[in-house]
């Protein structure tokens, strides 16, 4: 092997590649994956600031009005993108205050059961709602939340109180919305949390212990700051994701009555962009909300940096 | 060891206490849903199945079963499932693979290539017109390659792949074996945990997926079962079976779309419990990137 001691092997080009040309035929295909469909798609991103005909090639398409900016202009104009964006921001905040703190709770209180058996039911049934699709969530809220035939509305009119509309009134959609989240990721999102724990030192424990201290002062000065690290970064990429957000939960629980609160950026683009064929302004919407997403995160991680915590880079 | 208090076993009842409840709200809402796939059409009119099957029956599911648009899309999705899953691993494997060795000239500048791609997302209509461009839409092709390599579950690989110890392959070396013989004979069965994980992840991953089928295409001969389940709880094809049958009954209908529901979400529920020891390694080595 001529790999000497500084490290960096100073071969000639000929010999390293007849050893190494393997990786580089492995990395093919990946890379070409990447530069395909996740670069590639970024040329379109210029449409954005063009005006989008279908006949012409992207490259000749006329600059669009406002040196550019027409679409991103427009777009903060129409009625039903500002809806999108106000709702993708109390949405996620919502779901950052709710469900955010789910996950640790729960850990916290799986690390304190002491029987194993039951430890590991608990976890495995826990995690189960990670594996459903929104639309057998949704389905799901539908069996069990429905106005007449619901399980929860049939005990709530038993008990001689009236059915609560969960899905088909705004409030309460929102409140349905945000608790499936929470039902969806609590266990799953607690594993993180839970290896997190059982890497700190036990002898911290016995140490506090033998000073007194109770369950819940160990729970408060030793489980908590252990995992304090791992909260923060994954606060930070939380907070990145403050615009973002996916497609597959809010476009499975939608439904017409309730979207004046329930239709997110990612929705309205696909519904004024692919079935309206607006691109150009659904590209400047998207366009946006990515540079707002980057931003986010810088600010978070700079945040964090600067209140003396690890960064996630 | 040490002796508890009584206080603090009243503690640990109220933590079992808790976790007894959790599972039940994890488990109520399925329960509901068996229940009322199995019951019979009378109790559930009259809203009196709960968590048991009233006039226990099989109706819901001798109908489904016979339903040809729900089979088809059933071992559609088996499929799509299948070959994401195959080729999605040997992609993040070829991927994950090649960056471990830090004598790979360029290793600093593709791992930048590659990171950019998680933090920077061009956006749907761009994705859109990409696909249109490739002469993707509506082609089956479409469900298979756009997703055949998640950068995240790269990562969790390479970690992974990290944590094997680098004596092994540098023997090897010596010996005189190629990379893909160290890749074949070395990495690979030294990875069970890892490709478990993995295969899990973009298996759920596939099976659970709709956007892309609803944004890209437009055959309904080849929608994956969670749209074809989107399309039916929306009513937006009318509930093909319950007419066939000739039965528009509302009580049909929902033990109908109860056991569709039910039978879509089988095949991954029995799954998941074996593979717990390992993806929960996987996750956690996600979280610890670099």
């Amino acid at each position: 092997m001529k790999k000497n001691a500084t490290g960096r092997p100073k071969q000639k080009f000929s010999v390293y590649m007849k050893k190494y040309w393997q990786l580089y035929a492995m990395l093919f295909l990946p890379l070409l994956y990447l530069v395909v469909f996740k670069y590639a798609p970024m040329i379109y991103v210029q449409i954005a600031f063009k005006k989008y005909s279908l006949v012409k090639s992207i490259w000749e398409l006329p600059l669009a009005g406002n040196h550019g900016f027409e679409f991103f202009i427009k777009a903060f104009k129409n009625n039903d993108f500002r809806y999108a964006l106000r709702n993708t921001l109390t949405l996620n905040l919502l779901d950052l205050f709710f469900g955010f703190p789910a996950p640790i709770i729960f850990a916290l209180v799986i690390n304190e059961l002491c029987f194993k058996r039951y430890k590991k039911v608990v976890q495995t049934i826990a995690y189960m709602p990670h594996f459903l699709s929104w639309v057998i969530i949704y389905s799901l809220a539908l069996q069990l939340l429905a106005p007449n035939d619901g399980l929860v509305n049939m005990i709530i009119q038993k008990l001689g109180g009236n059915a609560i509309p969960f899905l088909n009134d705004e409030a309460h959609w929102i409140g349905s919305y945000i608790g499936f989240g929470i039902w969806q990721n609590f266990g799953w999102g607690s594993i993180v949390y839970l290896a997190s724990i059982a890497g700190i030192n036990p002898e911290l424990y016995e140490a506090a212990s033998v000073d007194g201290a109770g369950r819940f002062r160990k729970m408060w000065h030793i489980t908590l700051p252990g995992i304090k690290p791992t909260i923060v970064v994954l606060l930070i990429m939380s907070l990145g994701n403050i615009l973002g957000g996916g497609f597959d939960r809010p476009f499975a629980f939608q439904n017409n009555l309730v979207m004046r609160v329930a239709d997110v950026i990612a929705t309205f683009v696909y519904r004024v962009g692919i079935k309206g064929l607006q691109f150009s302004l659904t590209t400047a919407v998207g366009l946006f909300q990515s540079i707002v997403g980057v931003f986010f995160l810088l600010m978070a991680n700079f945040i964090s940096r600067k209140l003396g915590e690890r960064g996630i880079w | 060891m040490k002796v508890k208090s009584s206080a603090d076993k009243a503690w640990d009842i109220v933590f079992v206490i808790i976790c007894l409840i959790v599972s039940a709200m994890c488990i109520i809402p399925m329960l509901n849903l068996l229940a009322k796939s199995l019951s019979g059409v009378d109790y559930l009119v009259r809203n009196e199945v709960y968590l048991l099957p009233k006039g226990l029956n099989f109706n819901a599911y001798t109908t489904v079963l016979k339903d040809p648009k729900y089979i088809r899309a059933f071992f559609w999705t088996v499929f799509l499932t299948v070959i994401c899953t195959l080729l999605s691993l040997t992609m993040t494997t070829l991927c994950a693979f090649p960056l471990i060795f830090e004598n790979l000239r360029g290793r600093k500048a593709i791992n930048i290539f590659i990171t950019i791609t998680m933090f920077f997302n061009a956006g749907t209509i761009p994705n859109y017109l990409l696909m249109q461009k490739l002469h993707l839409l509506s082609n089956p092709l479409v469900l298979i390659i756009p997703g055949v390599l998640s950068v995240y579950n790269m990562i969790i690989m390479r970690s992974f792949f990290y944590g094997i110890p680098d004596s092994l392959r540098e023997s090897a070396e010596i010996d005189g074996a190629s990379f893909f013989v160290i890749l074949l004979q070395i990495y690979l069965p030294l990875s069970k945990p890892v490709m478990a994980t993995l295969a899990l992840f973009y298996a759920v991953g596939r099976w659970n997926g709709y956007s892309d089928a609803l944004m890209y295409m437009r055959d309904d001969k080849f929608y994956p079962l969670q749209l074809l389940l989107y399309n039916i709880i929306n009513n937006i094809n009318q509930v093909e079976v319950a007419t066939q049958e000739g039965f528009s009954a509302p009580g049909l209908s929902a033990s109908l779309k109860a056991a569709i529901v039910m039978f879509s979400t089988v095949p991954i529920l029995c799954i998941y419990p074996f593979l717990q020891k390992y993806f929960i390694h996987g996750v956690t080595l996600g979280a610890v990137k670099e």
